[in-house]
């Protein structure tokens, strides 16, 4: 059986909301459905046509459990459409394109809706594991001397909860925070406060352009929430960002020496995105007009401690398998986690020991240029939320290959725990 | 949106018992299960939804013979129809009858055959789905014990009717549950949801369908507990107390109507202030009661209007094919339509240049679905069908575009040329504009068979009338999907044809432009509301003026005025110069009135003052432009003209409609008083040739 060609046909997401310490007007699902509509609304077929819709989402709220379902039924999908959420932490919106990917690929599936969402501003208080004992302890408690002794063991601390977000950015395996997994690499490929900032300042004013060009037009769709406010645009860009006030900022992970800042960190952020991914017979069917075809896709894993640095191993698996130089990939979608992480990535492709040791190179994979590179910004400037910005990332590339008449992309992310994930797209002739 | 496994399955199934299987015996199925307990399935035929008659009632004479003659363990009593219990009483029953002796012999022979049901000395149950109405809550009240599935609701609508129940419901409903409950259920014709049936004790439990088996059981074998009277009902059997009430209940009647106008509600309270607790007493005193009102003209008007929805209601009917709506136009008409689809189950986009706007229409549309008591999951499912559209990325997908656009013709016709090539070339095309000619409108369009008028009211969620208004060209197919999308979201279809302000406005504007020269004379403008309010109206011309919008009323006004034989009140500078300052009335929080939180203040005193003389002139060119419509086919008759300004306008109902008005006041005494106000006031009142035709 030979590989069938699989196609990006189209996709759509929201504005990335940056949460402001309060919960946001949108849940996952609220998001996903948001930009949802919008997408399957301009689609020339019912929107019982898909055969399959998965979402990549991190934190799962309690009130939408296989979050991909929630939405197929509120999309209006019909009763019998499968769903299924999957979850590889901050890789998760791309984990959904691939796994599409595939089932298009094998030929089993023809239309798969895939998506990621993530509400990073309703991420939960979670109760303190000695307030959940006591908690239960009291439920079980017979007779009143049972209960008042059990109401001896109540501490204070039980009621200061710890936001679930922490513990979500924090590696279990290593205890380290993700901004501390950055210091580590800054600190390894000597990336300087100075260079991570100017990056920062640079994702700024890239995504600002974008949006003044309109370069978002019909990839970023307006929300409506239920009190009439509306949003349009990534609000966490700061189009006046300077060096020199960055510079000004206090380290947040490993003070006081740390390198990495609020400033030069993506932002926590809430959003959903959604591409169509369509076999050849799904492009026919109902006359698509495919902006990409999805070539080859990749996973990589290193040790949790340096998980910034797994997109160079995904990508540099594609290029390898593929035969493609470096100056082959005419551009790049490497996804903004920490500033300091992305320049850890282009220093190690630049790195001669590295590339051939560790990747079995014949020598420095070279100089990813600036200008092949996050052309429109990123995480940084327009926040991360974990589960999306996957398959924002995939999504934004295809648009931009398109948008630049470009032939061949790669879109890349690291992944909380030590993973990495890669995508190759390829211009549709 | 139901899969296709569930709907194999069916969404539910009626336990029906051994009556299932049993042969029609007139209304009834009867059979008895291997415990003993007899089954009395209630399945009228020829109609879908059960309706209590005649023949139910001897129906259930002839069922007690044989359970008198061999007495079952039990009684189960339940409908065999999918959509509920009972929907009241066949009201077509009381259309003929003229004297109200003969309603009480008939309502006493009723009365014999509910008390000997409720007589008998095996437990009695009945098992309530969906609504149970009227005569169907009735006979529920006669059973031991009513079991409600989830979903059933019970209530007395008769007070609509210029009535109170009369078949048992005044006593047994005051005895049942708290008196003071069961009176404002009575005086409100409001429906009790099951959970609040349980709450007042309607309901002696609520179960799932699946359970009615097993709960009917568990209720013949007595395990089944009835909440008792509560403390309430002790004291209201003192007459003292009784009074009290009743002065209280007399006080909110006349809030809401005069009992000169609506008399039901006055003697429902007098009957119970006066035999509250004697049941016997009560019963002959309902039966008079009842017979009094039913053979009154507020109750024959109000039947009249019962009937004239339901022909308006059929003209609806059909199926519309319509799944996807987009509605241009995100201004308050606009975002009210989107909102109203969306909430009846279509999927609607709401297009508009004013990102703003269409936040505004979707806080708009959440306020709606509260109004409307959705439920959290049924409020988030209207809100998920509803898309704020910038980007008119709903045009090609819809089934139907409503352009509820700017009342600019030029206007409409750039939002066509930019629309319309977008559309699938079998989609509908509609305006929703109160007053531009349809047929003008049609004539920039490609495809102007696809094209007609739907013209809601303000509120969409309150009134129910929508015009369909076609142009010569308009293809009947096209008249018949926007009737039956009308039915499909449950509104009123009137077709009419092109008319300068189609028929409701044509009607309605000399009545808001008297009231404006009235003022110019020097008239109060309370004086003037009070004037048609006393008459019936459920708001004064003035106040109606404001609510509409004044800077609609002058469009609509100019528009009719050049379009019309007749000539029109000559409109004074000084109301364009409130709308160019921006005194448009409701909205704006100033017109003729000062508008807080969307009441208009009204001074206490200016009661008096309000003459017949102003009545006529407001109310008389009203029936004149309808019989202008009639004269020229604008409408198809004075039933669809009085159901469309009662539906549309809220012309006093118990008047039975602007031409039934005419009939019964009289064509020649109508025609005579227009001669006279034309002399007197201008030929505005110069009386339509239509009228010789009339009566």
């Amino acid at each position: 059986m030979t590989d069938r060609p699989v196609y990006l046909v189209d996709g759509a997401r929201t504005p990335f909301l940056k949460a402001r310490g309060k919960p946001g007007p949108f849940t996952p699902v609220d998001l996903a459905v948001q930009c949802g509509r919008p997408l399957l609304t301009r689609q020339p077929f019912a929107r019982d046509a898909f055969d399959l819709v998965i979402l990549g989402c991190v934190n799962v709220i309690a009130d939408e459990m296989n979050p991909a379902r929630v939405v197929a039924l509120r999309l209006g999908m019909g009763a019998a459409m499968a769903a299924f959420t999957v979850q590889i932490n901050c890789g998760s919106g791309m984990q959904s394109i691939d796994t599409a990917y595939r089932y298009v690929r094998d030929g089993s599936h023809d239309l798969i809706l895939a998506g990621g969402a993530e509400a990073l501003s309703h991420a939960p208080l979670v109760l303190r594991q000695e307030a959940v004992e006591w908690y239960a302890g009291m439920a079980s408690a017979k007779g009143a001397l049972d209960t008042a002794s059990q109401l001896t063991g109540l501490r204070a601390n039980f009621f200061k909860p710890i936001i679930g977000l922490e513990r979500g950015l924090t590696d279990p395996i290593t205890d380290l925070n993700m901004g501390q997994t950055a210091e580590i690499l800054a600190h390894r490929f000597g990336i300087t406060r100075e260079q991570a900032d100017a990056y920062a300042v640079e994702s700024h004013k890239r995504l600002a352009r974008a949006q003044e060009e309109g370069w978002l037009a019909g990839e970023v769709m307006s929300a409506f929430d239920r009190e009439g406010a509306h949003y349009d645009h990534d609000d966490g860009v700061r189009p006046d960002s300077a060096v020199d006030a960055l510079a000004k900022l206090n380290p947040v992970f490993e003070k006081p020496y740390g390198k990495v800042t609020a400033g030069n960190a993506s932002q926590i952020t809430d959003g959903a995105s959604w591409v169509i991914v369509a076999s050849e017979r799904a492009v026919e069917e109902h006359g698509l007009s495919p902006i990409a075809r999805i070539a080859d896709s990749e996973w990589s894993a290193l040790d949790p401690s340096i998980m910034g640095l797994a997109p160079v191993l995904c990508s540099t698996a594609i290029t390898r398998r593929q035969g493609l130089s470096r100056d082959d990939v005419d551009l790049w979608e490497l996804n903004e986690a920490f500033a300091a992480q992305v320049l850890a990535c282009l220093a190690a492709w630049e790195d001669d020991a590295f590339c051939k040791q560790v990747m079995g190179l014949d020598g420095a994979f070279g100089k990813i240029d600036r200008d092949r590179l996050n052309v429109d910004g990123g995480a940084v400037s327009m926040g991360h939320p974990v589960g999306t910005s996957g398959n924002r990332i995939v999504l934004h590339l295809a648009n931009a290959m398109k948008r630049k008449g470009l032939a061949r992309g790669i879109a890349t992310e690291c992944i909380g725990g030590g993973q990495g994930g890669a995508m190759l797209l390829e211009a549709v002739a | 949106m139901t899969g296709p496994v569930l709907t194999h399955l069916g969404e539910s199934w009626l336990e029906l018992g051994p009556t299932r299987t049993a042969e029609r015996d007139g209304p009834w199925r009867a059979a008895r299960d291997a415990q003993g307990v007899l089954w009395l399935a209630l399945d009228v035929a020829g109609s879908e939804a059960n309706t209590i008659s005649r023949e139910v009632l001897e129906g259930l004479d002839r069922q007690l013979d044989a359970i008198e003659q061999d007495l079952p363990k039990g009684v189960v009593i339940r409908s065999a129809k999918p959509g509920g219990f009972a929907a009241g009483a066949d009201i077509s029953m009381f259309r003929d009858l003229d004297d109200a002796e003969d309603v009480a012999q008939m309502l006493t022979r009723g009365h014999a055959v509910m008390d000997r049901f409720e007589a008998l000395t095996c437990p009695t149950v009945c098992i309530v789905h969906g609504p149970a109405l009227g005569g169907g809550f009735e006979i529920a009240l006669a059973c031991d014990r009513i079991i409600a599935v989830d979903g059933a609701s019970f209530g007395f609508p008769e007070v609509n009717l210029g009535l109170h129940p009369g078949l048992g419901g005044t006593f047994r409903l005051t005895d049942r549950i708290d008196a003071i409950e069961a009176m404002t259920l009575m005086l409100t014709g409001k429906t009790a949801h099951t959970r609040k049936a349980r709450a007042l004790g309607i309901a002696d439990a609520v179960v799932e369908e699946r359970h009615v088996e097993a709960a009917a059981r568990a209720a013949i074998a007595g395990d089944l507990e009835q909440d008792g009277p509560g403390l309430t009902d002790r004291a209201m059997a003192l007459s003292a107390a009784r009074s009290l009430a009743a002065r209280k209940m007399r006080a909110t009647a006349e809030d809401r109507a005069p009992k000169d106008h609506y008399p039901a509600p006055y003697a429902l309270v007098d009957l119970w202030e006066a035999h509250g607790g004697d049941r016997k007493a009560m019963q002959e005193a309902e039966v008079a009661s009842f017979a009094k009102l039913v053979t009154g003209e507020t109750s024959r008007n109000l039947v009249r209007v019962f009937f004239l929805q339901q022909a308006l209601k059929k003209d609806g009917g059909g199926v519309d094919g319509i799944a996807h709506i987009h509605v241009v136009g995100a201004g308050t008409m606009g975002g009210e339509i989107a909102a109203w689809c969306a909430m009846k189950g279509k999927r609607v986009t709401l297009s508009d240049p004013d990102t703003d706007a269409l936040g505004r229409a979707i806080r708009q549309a959440s306020a709606i679905c509260k109004a409307q008591h959705l439920s959290g999951i049924e409020t988030r499912n209207a809100l998920d069908r509803l898309m704020p559209d910038p980007q008119q990325l709903g045009v090609p997908a819809a089934d139907l575009v409503i352009e509820a656009g700017p009342e600019d013709a030029d206007i409409k016709a750039a939002i066509y040329a930019g629309i319309e090539p977008l559309m699938n070339p079998t989609a509908t095309l509609a305006t929703n504009s109160s007053s531009l000619s349809v047929a003008a409108l049609a004539k920039s369009l490609k495809r102007p068979r696809r094209f007609a008028g739907l013209h809601f009211f303000n509120p969409v969620s309150k009134m129910q009338l929508v015009e369909v208004v076609t142009h010569p060209d308009t293809f009947g197919t096209v008249t018949d999907q926007l009737a039956a999308f009308c039915g499909a979201i449950g509104r009123l279809p009137a077709r009419v044809h092109d008319y300068p302000g189609y028929l409701v406005n044509r009607a309605l504007t000399p009545y808001l432009l008297e009231a404006i020269q009235l003022i110019e004379e020097g008239h109060d403008k309370q004086v003037i509301d009070t004037a048609t309010e006393a008459f019936g109206m459920p708001m004064g011309p003035v106040e109606l003026a404001d609510q509409v919008g004044l800077d609609i009323c002058l469009h609509v006004a100019e528009s009719l005025k050049s379009g019309l034989d007749k000539p029109m009140v000559d409109i004074p500078d000084w109301l364009s110069q409130m709308v160019e300052n921006g005194d448009t009335g409701k909205k704006s929080g100033k017109g003729f009135y000062e508008w807080t939180d969307g009441k208009a203040q009204k001074s206490a005193a200016s009661e008096t003052g309000a003459t017949d003389d102003i009545a006529d002139r407001l109310i008389l060119p009203m029936l004149d432009a309808c019989v202008e419509c009639l004269r020229k086919d604008i409408a198809r008759d004075s039933d669809q003209v009085d159901g469309a300004m009662i539906f549309a306008t809220g012309f006093a109902p118990f008047r039975g409609g602007p031409m039934h008005y005419a009939g019964s006041r009289g064509i020649d005494e109508i025609v005579a008083r227009l001669e006279e106000l034309s002399e007197a006031h201008g030929e505005r009142f110069r009386p339509d040739p239509g009228w010789q035709d009339m009566g």
